[in-house]
């Protein structure tokens, strides 16, 4: 380990505060994608959160699939709710790690720190669970279905799943921002986090049982609807009140 | 360059901060002591705009808290006793991931710059977990003066480190207070405090109980000045 050299370090060159103000949009994109850069990369070393959420949804559709031992029209109506009870409790593992790395080493105050809109920092998060999520799901969608003999790759099925899991982290991460401060944040976070992401988990379940049973768009839609909307209310509220959630 | 007015800060019924006043002049070098649960943390939290004040105005650098505070964020640089590190990135990493934070330019410059000034270069592209306590608060030190802030607060930086990483730190404070950067820091080390500060408040009972300069302590050592200070608060 070399000496440590002290001397001015070479940042009085360094751009004045009030230029960078100047650029709050910038500096909010940059933001969002370095949060996001920062998970992947991280797990890409660690793999600690993935092969967590991995294992439990394989264990989880490999117990179902021993423990119903269903017929083939069985099946295929009881795949939707098998497939989003795997997503959900796998979700849950990951967000509550993906938050309590930060805590555990303090580094949710560096992120505090940076000079950007606060929302930045929830919305980086949206992006690292969400492909967490997806990951997931790409790897469990193909074992399901040699598992249980049924085919899931309709453009239909991904489309509900995508934006399931969009509702679900949008909710997930502001509500394990809010837990991970408790000591109880393990058990906490699925006791916040179901109640208030039943109606998603619902319109999931009835939009990818209609797909995977051949059912009209009339009768899908309004659960697609309810979807995007749910998507959409959830993430502007957690726009709105991420700061004050992290704010002491 | 610090300004604060009848500072209230209270957790539930417990009241940490009662009215407490603060100024600190462009340059300064101010160490803030006081005993355990005296509010030094907390007092730092509010200025590093990670903690709301119940009552009372702050302001830094001309802007106010919290109304301002992505402003005020942006010319500050916060060491604490943890060091805000993610130990599965390597140091460069860190760095890049906090000067992104920060919307800076000429990132790898910078970098390059600032692992020179903490003598972490040849380690540059190890894993912060494997990194020494004292290294990772050299590597702190880094992350806070990265876009080179106009205040610096270090909230107990000397908890954990051995006698090599201390000096080093405090021949980092030396070079952040000869370039004129304005400087809070908290510490129980009080020869160290002594050695390296300009003025000195003590914080009792959620107030600024006495503040002397080193020309205000005649004679006196820091030590005896902070235990009347403590006596009559």
């Amino acid at each position: 380990m070399s000496k440590p050299q002290i001397t001015d370090p070479g940042l009085s060159t360094a751009e004045t505060p009030a230029a960078a103000d100047q650029r709050p949009a910038t500096n909010y994109l940059r933001a969002i994608g370095a949060v996001a850069w920062k998970d992947l990369a991280a797990e890409l070393r660690s793999r600690e959160l993935l092969s967590a959420m991995l294992v439990f949804a394989l264990l989880v559709i490999l117990i179902f699939n021993f423990a119903l031992e269903l017929d083939v029209k069985t099946r295929t109506s009881v795949t939707a709710g098998v497939l989003w009870v795997t997503f959900a409790f796998a979700g849950t593992l990951g967000l509550n790690r993906s938050m309590a790395i930060e805590k555990d080493r303090g580094c949710l105050d560096g992120l505090l720190l940076a000079p950007v809109d606060r929302s930045a920092i929830y919305f980086g998060k949206v992006i690292s669970n969400l492909v967490f999520m997806l990951i997931v799901e790409i790897i469990v969608l193909p074992a399901y279905s040699v598992l249980y003999n049924t085919n899931l790759f309709q453009p239909g099925l991904m489309g509900v799943i995508l934006l399931g899991s969009v509702g679900y982290t949008a909710v997930g991460t502001l509500l394990s921002t809010m837990s991970v401060q408790a000591r109880t944040r393990d058990v906490l976070l699925p006791i916040l986090l179901f109640p208030v992401v039943l109606p998603i988990l619902i319109a999931a379940v009835k939009a990818s049982s209609g797909f995977l049973q051949g059912a009209e768009m009339t009768a899908i839609m309004p659960w697609l609807n309810l979807l995007i909307g749910y998507d959409v209310i959830f993430t502007a509220i957690a726009f709105m009140v991420f700061d004050y959630v992290v704010e002491e | 360059m610090i300004e604060v007015r009848k500072l209230v800060k209270r957790f539930g019924l417990k009241t940490v901060l009662r009215g407490m006043d603060f100024h600190v002049e462009p340059g300064e070098f101010v160490a803030l002591i006081g005993p355990n649960g005296a509010g030094k943390t907390t007092f730092l939290r509010i200025l590093a705009s990670l903690a709301r004040p119940s009552m009372g105005e702050v302001q830094i650098a001309g802007f106010q808290l919290p109304a301002q505070a992505a402003a005020v964020r942006r010319r500050l640089g916060v060491v604490s006793h943890q060091p805000l590190l993610y130990a599965d990135l390597t140091a460069e990493e860190n760095l890049t991931f906090y000067a992104r934070m920060y919307g800076l330019h000429n990132i790898e410059k910078r970098i390059a710059a600032v692992l020179e000034m903490i003598g972490l270069t040849n380690r540059r592209r190890d894993l912060v977990r494997t990194y020494s306590r004292g290294m990772q608060q050299r590597l702190a030190i880094g992350r806070a003066v990265l876009h080179d802030p106009e205040v610096m607060l270090f909230d107990e930086p000397y908890t954990g480190l051995d006698q090599d990483a201390s000096a080093m730190l405090d021949d980092v404070l030396r070079t952040v207070a000869a370039r004129g950067r304005t400087v809070v820091m908290t510490s129980h080390d009080l020869a160290r405090a002594e050695d390296l500060a300009t003025r000195f408040d003590v914080l009792s009972r959620g107030v600024i109980a006495a503040s002397a300069t080193h020309e205000d302590l005649g004679k006196d050592n820091l030590l005896s000045f902070y235990k009347k200070a403590l006596a009559g608060s």
